[in-house]
């Protein structure tokens, strides 16, 4: 591992990853990171597809940096993404149209998606290449991840699923478990990111705010 | 007109874009410190959206549709350019982002520096581009009912900002454990606001 990447690009790799978390930290990407959490699936598919999208968008947008005009970079940017994310539609309607249905308009939405605009701004503009693809991995995992606890809980107490498979055992629900609907509802998404916030910076006391 | 009233009153209170799609979650916590600044954001955000999606369910179905361009020529009936909609609902959302800003900057000055940032990031706003997509997706009978749907979100997503803005206002004097503070509690109020928000569901006029 040390050989392959320096100590700087291994910083970039793993940083969004915890420490500089995207959803957490950053406060990037919620909007589509709580809509589609209800169930495990379409969050994996969506977590990969950010990844995907924003890793290619920041090796496009860093090869070509020197050569936007600074006025227009926004719509540069937003046209190089717009490609990308039609491009990951068009194939997800090909060979995964269930989950392309369930994610709805959300697939869409990932152009707008504040991680991708904010690293291409933040990170992609001033870098090279290759440091911005792993920029780009990074806050994509780091975004996978909290879909994936996010949902993961969901799915569990709201549905007694994984993946689609039962999980609960019957026998529970004869004693009498029940399934709570409230897990299903938009809100619950956003308490439940408050929750591993919480966790998160109390273990990480640096990071708390004031 | 029954149903342009109803796709109104829907649209701010059940399908509320923060509460029930969380579209424009970034700038909705990040701008909402105070009362004053969250309005002038909403009221941007409402007025972009009452121009775009207009314009752009006009794209959609006089160019974008299946057979929508049938009015150029018969032999077009078959085209269907859908797949083109993101890049152009999105190029159609940046140029008239630009517009407003320029208006804001020269009309408003305050205003413009206020919201700084935020300005040019409505066009990432993702209840501007998540308007348009759900325009696109419910496929409304006539522009009227398009428009007042785009009105409607703007001012569920106005009502929304300002009342967070107000709660984090009064939060500030509060006691809130030290690993939750900031973000945290807010993710919370917001959460709890969502959940009162659902007893609207159902609404029908």
């Amino acid at each position: 591992m040390s050989t392959l990447l320096s100590k700087k690009s291994r910083q970039v790799l793993l940083g969004p990853l915890s420490k500089n978390n995207p959803i957490t930290i950053q406060v990037l990407g919620i909007c589509s990171a709580l809509a589609v959490t209800a169930k495990l699936e379409p969050a994996l598919v969506m977590g990969i597809s950010v990844t995907i999208i924003v890793a290619f968008s920041n090796i496009i947008v860093s090869l070509v940096r020197n050569t936007i005009p600074n006025r227009i970079r926004i719509i540069v940017q937003l046209v190089v993404v717009a490609a990308l994310v039609t491009i990951v539609s068009e194939i997800l309607k090909a060979f995964a149209y269930d989950v392309s249905v369930q994610l709805s308009v959300y697939v869409g939405l990932i152009i707008t998606n504040c991680i991708l605009m904010g690293r291409l701004e933040a990170f992609a503009m001033s870098n090279s290449p290759w440091e911005s693809f792993l920029d780009g991995l990074g806050n994509g995992f780091g975004y996978a991840i909290i879909l994936i606890i996010v949902s993961f809980f969901r799915e569990l107490f709201g549905s007694g699923t994984l993946l689609g498979y039962n999980i609960i055992p019957q026998s529970f629900f004869n004693v009498g478990y029940m399934n709570n609907g409230l897990m299903m509802m938009p809100p619950m998404a956003l308490i439940l990111v408050a929750c591993i916030i919480w966790v998160h910076r109390a273990k990480n006391k640096e990071l708390q705010e004031k | 007109m029954e149903s342009i009233l109803n796709i109104f009153v829907k649209s701010i209170f059940v399908d509320n874009m923060i509460f029930a799609y969380f579209l424009g979650m970034c700038s909705y916590l990040a701008v909402s410190k105070n009362v004053k600044t969250s309005l002038g954001l909403g009221t941007a955000v409402t007025f972009v959206l009452f121009i775009t999606v207009p314009v752009n369910y006009l794209l959609q179905n006089y160019v974008l549709k299946e057979g929508a361009l049938q009015w150029l020529s018969p032999q077009l009936a078959s085209l269907d350019l859908s797949y083109l909609s993101f890049i152009l609902f999105i190029a159609v959302i940046a140029a008239i982002t630009q517009i407003v800003e320029m208006a804001v900057e020269k009309f408003s000055p305050s205003l413009y520096s206020s919201l700084g940032i935020f300005l040019p990031l409505i066009a990432v706003n993702c209840s501007i581009m998540g308007a348009s997509l759900f325009m696109q997706q419910r496929a409304f009978h006539n522009i009227g009912e398009a428009t007042s749907y785009a009105l409607g979100s703007g001012v569920g997503w106005l009502l929304a900002i300002v009342g967070l803005a107000a709660i984090r206002e009064k939060m500030e004097y509060s006691n809130v454990p030290k690993p939750l503070r900031g973000l945290g509690i807010t993710f919370i109020t917001v959460g709890l606001m969502g959940i009162a928000f659902m007893c609207f569901s159902g609404l029908k006029i």
